[in-house]
């Protein structure tokens, strides 16, 4: 996300002043993502929720599971939907109103990552062939913004995912009606947990998890998303600015060391609750 | 053409609608279309068809939009309804206004905007005809039609699209290799001149070494369209400005 630079330009100044000293204002090392911590499961009323913070990114996500009449083109595939909301009590520059392009943006990323990973085997979210399939909803709201929303977003959908339950459903010839409140004994399965990494380049300088005032200080970004079999799936070039092919490549390589690292830190989180 | 057929390459190697592995489909570009608009421009990318309009720089409204540094480019990918096989709500969607951002951030790369302070520079592109790469297709109207409308600029944007089909890379894939269960599609736009990548979407998977692969075919096939580039924008200029 590119912030108007006025609102944070003495700051974006002092980045760029560390930068150049190859350091950053928080001490972290160019490569080095910041710490993750979740809540699962917090909200009742959600299928599945995961109060997630990224440093101090901080992200509502909650899972609604319903029943949808499946696409004609594919009658025995569930699907997904990803929904980010800039809400504007987490950023002075996040106003009200339908969602801007940089939204639009922001959630066809993270739809893209998700989506394109194939983790999630479409069939086993039919119901019956045809007539019902499961809809896997996943609303967000950005509860604070310290920057890099695009993986923050895309962790947190992962862990709401694999940790929603799905309703306990009523089946006849004709019918499929949610029973409110009960739940079978099955989560969404996500077999390759696609991990998205978002980089931005400051005066020729690449680094990963940028902050607020980092993407401030910055003129161009680039997501990738890989899968644990270490594959790139998705990939997005955002902001102003340009990259060399061989900083992509460059990027590419670093993104593919990072997963393990990054993957287990968001697993150890999981398990912490 | 083709069509519901299962195969993506014969027994040759050839592509299902005849065309080499790194075969790019015949491209047809034309400057100067529409008179009232400072410039435009029309390309024709296989079936794909796009039209590009530029208005400006001109005075940024609403006027707290205006950036006090530089000209801001404000980009519009649009579809017309009868340019895929299903009628297509008019209404811009959320695919639309993604692309349009991207495409619009690309091309804010490569003009000198901050010789226009305070001001808007408006790209309306709309795609007649579509089968796959059509926001590659605009893009390169809109680069043609910016220079048309003698906006200063550092380089052209040229793009191409790569990807992968039927397990093999391939290049500039149409609408039925897009829909192959292992498609990976990877549009791309470049300054040409300083290889700067302007322009980078992916969807599906890749390993590294195939990127790395298909990367080096788009950085070559940008640089060729580039050629045929400046070559329609000389033959629009060859003749001075009273001559027209």
């Amino acid at each position: 996300m590119v912030i108007k630079m006025k609102e944070h330009f003495y700051e974006a100044e002092m980045v760029k002043q560390e930068i150049a000293e190859n350091k950053r204002l928080s001490k972290r090392g160019f490569l080095d993502t910041r710490d993750i911590s979740m809540e699962l499961n917090t909200l009742l009323n959600a299928d599945g929720s995961c109060i997630f913070t990224y440093g101090k990114t901080k992200i509502i996500a909650g899972v609604k599971i319903l029943i949808d009449k499946p696409y004609p083109d594919n009658p025995d595939e569930g699907s997904i939907s990803i929904g980010i909301e800039l809400s504007p009590m987490s950023d002075p520059s996040f106003g009200t109103g339908p969602p801007d392009e940089t939204s639009i943006e922001l959630s066809r990323v993270v739809d893209r990552a998700l989506r394109e990973s194939k983790g999630i085997d479409w069939k086993k979210l039919c119901i019956k062939e045809g007539k019902f399939v499961w809809m896997v909803y996943v609303d967000m709201y950005i509860m604070n913004n310290d920057g890099n929303l695009f993986d923050a977003c895309e962790y947190a959908a992962l862990a709401a995912m694999k940790n929603a339950r799905f309703p306990k459903i009523e089946l006849t010839e004709d019918t499929c009606t949610i029973v409110k409140g009960e739940y079978e004994n099955k989560v969404v399965e996500f077999t390759n947990d696609p991990l998205l990494f978002t980089f931005v380049k400051i005066d020729d300088k690449i680094i990963l998890d940028p902050e607020l005032v980092e993407e401030a200080a910055s003129n161009a970004r680039f997501s990738i998303a890989i899968t644990n079999d270490k594959k790139m799936v998705a990939i997005q070039k955002g902001a102003e600015g340009s990259f060399k092919i061989d900083e992509i490549k460059d990027i590419v390589s670093i993104a593919l060391k990072n997963y393990d690292v990054v993957h287990k830190k968001l697993m150890n989180a999981m398990k912490k609750k | 053409m083709v069509k519901n057929e299962e195969w993506y390459f014969d027994q040759k190697g050839k592509r299902f609608d005849g065309r080499g592995q790194f075969e790019q489909r015949p491209i047809n570009l034309k400057v100067g279309v529409i008179d009232r608009a400072d410039g435009s421009a029309y390309v024709e990318w296989g079936q794909n068809k796009a039209v590009a309009a530029v208005y400006g720089p001109r005075e940024m409204l609403p006027k707290h939009m205006a950036n006090p540094n530089k000209a801001t480019i404000r980009y519009f990918y649009r579809m017309a309804p009868f340019s895929v096989p299903d009628r297509k709500n008019p209404k811009p969607g959320r695919r639309e206004i993604e692309i349009s951002k991207v495409s619009g951030e690309a091309l804010s790369r490569a003009a000198e905007l901050e010789q226009f302070p305070n001001t808007a520079i408006d790209v309306f592109v709309t795609i007649l005809d579509a089968n796959a790469g059509t926001r590659i297709t605009a893009l390169l109207a809109a680069s043609l039609a910016l220079a048309d409308a003698g906006i200063p600029m550092k380089d052209l944007v040229s793009g191409t699209s790569v990807g992968k089909a039927g397990g093999k890379l391939i290049s500039d894939l149409s609408k039925h290799e897009e829909d192959a269960p292992d498609a990976v599609d990877l549009p791309i736009a470049m300054l040409p001149n300083s290889d700067e990548v302007v322009l980078m979407q992916m969807d599906g998977p890749l390993t590294e070494k195939e990127f790395n692969e298909i990367l080096e075919v788009a950085r070559k096939s940008c640089k060729e369209i580039k050629d045929m580039q400046v070559k329609v924008l000389k033959e629009r200029f060859k003749d001075d400005f009273n001559g027209d």
